[in-house]
């Protein structure tokens, strides 16, 4: 049978139809001739030829491919049944469309994080060679976004057989601008090797080459980043041959990578790659030398097939751990760090995927987010599964008579089935449209850090539409399969006896809708307590006493390299340009800070004090004297820093209370003496403390508050061509400011930030957390509460009979309101209770995201438990002082 | 529906009997479903009382095939009835399956009727 058949088979019946009223017309004319009378021939004609509707059914079904006819018959009841009821299937597919829209979302975003292989050829053979400290920690020279290696045990490692072709990156944030506010771009060091180890292929021109990455560099070669290219160059291809300044020094553009290269770190982008060579150029003083400057990450290719390649060059990392630090112990180092320093072994791991510090910050949230994500999608599931239930029970009466007539109840089940699979397919492919916006909006909250934006390709894979399609499936199954299983199974005798007047439901259905309700109050509680935990966590860490007042506080980093002064000369340039500043129009207060707490920059020492080394080091920074005026810190004891701290004058020092209190027994700092711990061939200064100020947080919100130490800016030897300011202003003042910048030299660069957005970016996690628990925690008791409301209607609708006879009786109007109120409160006490067990193991699950509260603190799980009480009694109080208003008449009369 | 694949042997039996007596009906000229459905009574002597009903899908499915084909045309009562006629391939397809028929009459036979006993 040809598919042109199964197209014409309308065409076909028609004939057929024609064909057989001929057959009878013979028949009859036969019948007639043999002397019967009309009557009994038309009768004879007929029954002779039996029925005819079966026949051209028959042929019919002939040129038919079965499943698919019964498919599209399904498919097309099922439309014709949803588009009758557009309120449903529009509610229906907008909670689906949402549901499984937040739950792939994450998912995408995790996908992008987590799994997502580097774009090279091959990821899977590259692994990265790292040092296991064994928890002694290193110290030395810190910088770029993944300071695992220095150059020296890059240099040993490349030289080293059987570890695979070693390459080596490292990273930074660079100027391009040559003057005024600064322009930052993403900096990526590579080895000469790196871009043939991994194969990638240039988009335009040529890639950094061994030949480029040699000691000295000329004039370094620079590769722009495809994304780089297009936006800051509108993609000109003539870029290629021109040159790019970096930090004022000059680079030969020579290529542009392919576009989906992006470096090593998933989440992040690199603007322009040059080789590790250029490195002294761009920094005031070079690490390359240094075997305690760590900025380098070390990967390899190993070649061959399969982890054996990789345990081979694990094997390899191991045997070579021992000799190769015992032969790179930094000169610097003391006995402490060199004998912590030999105990270090290299370990290699695998990074096919990348790395990302993303993981380690987001990968726990992102879990937990997906997982609440899903709880909704279960929680709507389970009201579209009462909906369902609800209108299948309206259909019983229907599926009654067909089972009774011979229907198969696979097929009954297969119709009902339809419009679920219907209602998924919509709401898994708006849930699509619904992600892509998601994700985004994801992302862009988790973008805080300006200067170093995240970026993830966001892209849909077949992971995330395999996602999408199964949680869609699992959507469908949840609230689709159960119904349409409890509608057909039905007796048909006992439906249709029933039919009209039921007294009470079969108890069956009503358990399913029960076990739904109870299951979606206990998930909203887990979600509700959830939502509470994180706002509650929020809510502390932003209470936190930092110590200080960020309000209104603009950080103004100030670089003047370029401007050429001799190093002794620098201390007089920062304080000709604080006192500037000063003088600015609105400028209230400013002064000098090395560090800026909770900027997430950081500087510390050993203290030393009457000969004791204090461990864990302490926190140091550099100020100006106004600097505590300016932060509104409160001084305690003694003074603030003034004209006596000279460069000649006593190493002056001022504390905060924690000094006294964690290091001398809680005496008094003042007066007292301390020093630094030292390299080997440096000589102490001692430091008096001079002043005692409040308490304050240096590196975080969380955690306990540790002494810190100011040193006076005035008194810094060594001073560094570039000064970060703190200042109050009253009105906005940073086109003055820039002004005053360029004035003192005009390839000065100067940028700002204002100090509380900085703080309050370091809270992103938790307000990402506190923020989408709410709005989850918020939609789940809705949704709950709307469950527990239809299904309270539906039991007084079920049961108007018996309000009606109880009210005729002489019930009042209160005992039948306390009765279904009663029946609803047994509901909702079983899923708070249940849900009550869930949310104490979901919290205690979660308890390192959380800061001043934990599993145990009654406050959330009281809260979440009386308010989700008080919204679904509220939602079964309406159906039930309906009820109870019904008029018995009315009520029997049906 | 019937799957034309692994239908029951019983359903073939009939199936075949049937339109191997479609066919041979149709070797005599063309003719309607009416007059078929006649014939193949009249000449059994109506002891193969064909339900008329079933004749049409029979028909429909040896076109299908190929072995007939089909045309309106006017009856021998002035009637437009659909006229069915053997096919080339349908003629070879009634040779061999009257072969196969003896084959198989003279089988049953032997075992319903064994040489010696007689009748």
């Amino acid at each position: 049978m040809g598919l042109r058949r199964l197209f014409r088979r309308a065409a076909w019946d028609e004939e057929r139809a024609r064909e057989l009223e001929a057959h009878v017309a013979h028949e009859i004319e036969d019948q007639l001739a043999r002397g019967r009378s009309q009557d009994e021939a038309v009768r004879a004609a007929h029954r002779k030829l039996g029925n005819p509707t079966l026949i051209r059914e028959e042929i019919y079904r002939m040129n038919s491919i079965g499943w698919l006819e019964s498919l599209r018959l399904d498919v097309t009841y099922a439309w014709r049944v949803l588009r009758k009821t557009p309120t449903f299937t529009i509610v229906a597919v907008a909670s689906l469309a949402l549901g499984i829209g937040a739950n792939t979302a994450i998912f995408a975003l995790i996908n992008a994080i987590q799994w997502r292989t580097l774009p090279v050829p091959h990821p899977e053979q590259l692994v990265e060679y790292k040092i296991d400290t064994h928890g002694k920690g290193r110290t030395g020279a810190f910088t770029g976004i993944r300071n695992t290696m220095s150059y020296p045990l890059y240099e040993r490692l490349a030289s080293t057989d059987g570890l695979g072709r070693v390459f080596a990156w490292g990273g930074g944030t660079f100027d391009l601008a040559d003057g005024g506010e600064s322009e930052p771009a993403q900096g990526l060091w590579v080895s000469g090797n790196l871009f043939d180890v991994t194969g990638v292929q240039p988009a335009a021109g040529r890639l950094i080459v061994p030949a480029d990455d040699v000691a000295g560099c000329g004039t370094p070669a620079a590769v722009l980043s495809h994304a780089f290219w297009q936006r800051r160059f509108g993609a000109n291809p003539s870029v290629v041959g021109s040159t790019l300044r970096l930090n004022g020094e000059t680079f030969n553009v020579v290529g542009v990578a392919e576009p989906s290269f992006f470096g090593f770190e998933v989440g992040r982008d690199f603007d322009v790659a040059m080789p590790i060579c250029s490195e002294p150029k761009l920094r005031a003083s070079s690490l390359i030398p240094r075997g305690d400057g760590w900025w380098l990450s070390v990967m390899a290719r190993v070649d061959g097939a399969g982890s054996g390649a990789v345990a081979a060059a694990e094997a390899k990392a191991q045997a070579i751990s021992p000799a190769l630090f015992e032969t790179t112990v930094p000169p610097t180092y003391r006995t402490g760090d060199a004998e912590s320093y030999r105990a270090f072994t290299l370990t290699t791991t695998r990074v096919g995927t990348g790395v990302s510090s993303l993981r380690s910050t987001y990968g726990q949230p992102l879990y937990l987010l997906l997982a609440i994500a899903g709880a909704v999608l279960v929680i709507a599931c389970g009201n579209l599964a009462n909906l369902m239930l609800a209108r299948a029970s309206a259909r019983q009466a229907e599926m009654a008579v067909r089972l009774a007539i011979g229907a198969s109840r696979r097929r009954l089940v297969r119709q009902l089935m339809a419009e679920s699979v219907l209602i998924a397919l919509a709401g898994a492919a708006a849930g699509m449209l619904v992600a892509g916006g998601l994700s985004r909006m994801l992302v862009g909250y988790l973008d805080t850090n300006t200067s170093r934006p995240i970026v993830v390709d966001l892209g849909i894979d077949w992971m995330v539409l395999a996602f999408t399609a199964g949680v869609g499936l699992a959507a469908c199954v949840l609230f689709g399969l159960a119904p349409a299983f409890r509608a057909t199974r039905t007796s048909p005798a006992q439906v249709m006896r029933a039919e009209g007047r039921g007294m009470t439901d079969s108890r069956e259905r009503f358990n399913l809708r029960r076990v739904l309700v109870v299951g979606q109050l206990a998930v909203s509680l887990v979600l509700v307590t959830g939502a509470l935990l994180f706002g509650g966590t929020l809510y502390n860490l932003s209470r936190v006493d930092v110590g200080f007042d960020p309000t209104d506080v603009i950080q103004m980093d100030v670089d003047f390299r370029h401007a050429d002064v001799p190093p002794a000369q620098r201390v007089a340039m920062q304080q000709n340009l604080v006192d500037r500043v000063r003088r600015v129009p609105g400028v209230t207060t400013a002064d000098f800070a090395l560090i800026v707490p909770l900027t997430g920059s950081g500087w510390n020492q050993g203290v030393v004090i009457d000969g004791k080394e204090l461990r864990p080091f302490t926190d140091v920074t550099r100020v100006g004297p106004k600097y505590f005026e300016t932060m509104r810190m409160p001084i305690l004891a003694g003074r603030t820093f003034d004209d006596r701290d000279t460069l000649t004058g006593p190493p002056a020092a001022v504390v905060t209370e924690g000094f006294g209190r964690d290091y001398l027994d809680g005496a008094s700092p003042l007066g007292r003496q301390f020093h630094f711990s030292l390299g080997p061939n440096e000589t102490p200064k001692t430091f008096t403390v001079v002043g005692v100020v409040g308490d304050i947080k240096y590196r975080g919100l969380e955690g306990r508050t540790d002494p810190v130490v100011f040193l006076a800016q005035a008194q810094e030897d060594d001073a560094s061509a570039d000064a970060t300011i703190v200042l109050r202003a009253t009105r906005p003042v940073t086109q003055e400011l820039t002004a005053v910048v360029r004035d003192l030299h005009p390839r000065n660069l100067v940028s700002f930030s204002h100090v509380d957005d900085v703080i309050s970016s370091s809270l992103v996690r938790e307000r990402l957390m506190a923020t989408l628990s709410a709005f989850f925690g918020g939609i789940a008791a809705l949704l709950a509460a709307i469950g527990l409301y239809g299904v309270t209607s539906y039991l007084t609708e079920r049961r108007r009979g018996e309000i009606g006879i109880r009210l005729a009786l002489g019930a009042e109007q209160g005992r039948v309101l306390r009765m279904f109120l009663g029946e609803s409160a047994w509901l909702i006490g079983a899923g708070l209770l249940l849900g009550l067990g869930l949310a104490y193991f979901a919290a205690r699950s979660a308890s390192t995201l959380l800061f001043g509260l934990t599993a145990t603190s009654p406050a959330p799980f009281a809260i979440a438990i009386g308010t989700l009480a008080l919204v679904a009694l509220a939602a079964a109080f309406v159906p039930a002082w309906r009820a109870s208003r019904i008029a018995p008449t009315q009520a029997l009369r049906g | 529906m019937p799957k034309r694949n692994t239908p029951p042997i019983q359903e073939e039996m009939l199936q075949g009997t049937l339109d191997v007596l479609i066919l041979r009906t149709l070797a005599g000229g063309a003719a309607h479903g009416h007059t078929i459905a006649s014939i193949i009574e009249r000449q059994s002597d109506d002891i193969l009382s064909v339900q008329h009903g079933s004749l049409y899908p029979a028909l429909h499915r040896l076109e299908d095939r190929g072995w007939i084909a089909s045309f309106w045309g006017t009856s021998e009562n002035n009637r437009r009835a659909r006229f069915y006629k053997l096919t080339a391939a349908g003629r070879r397809q009634l040779t061999a399956q009257t072969n196969r028929w003896d084959v198989l009459v003279q089988a049953v036979n032997r075992i319903l009727k064994p040489a010696g006993e007689g009748s």
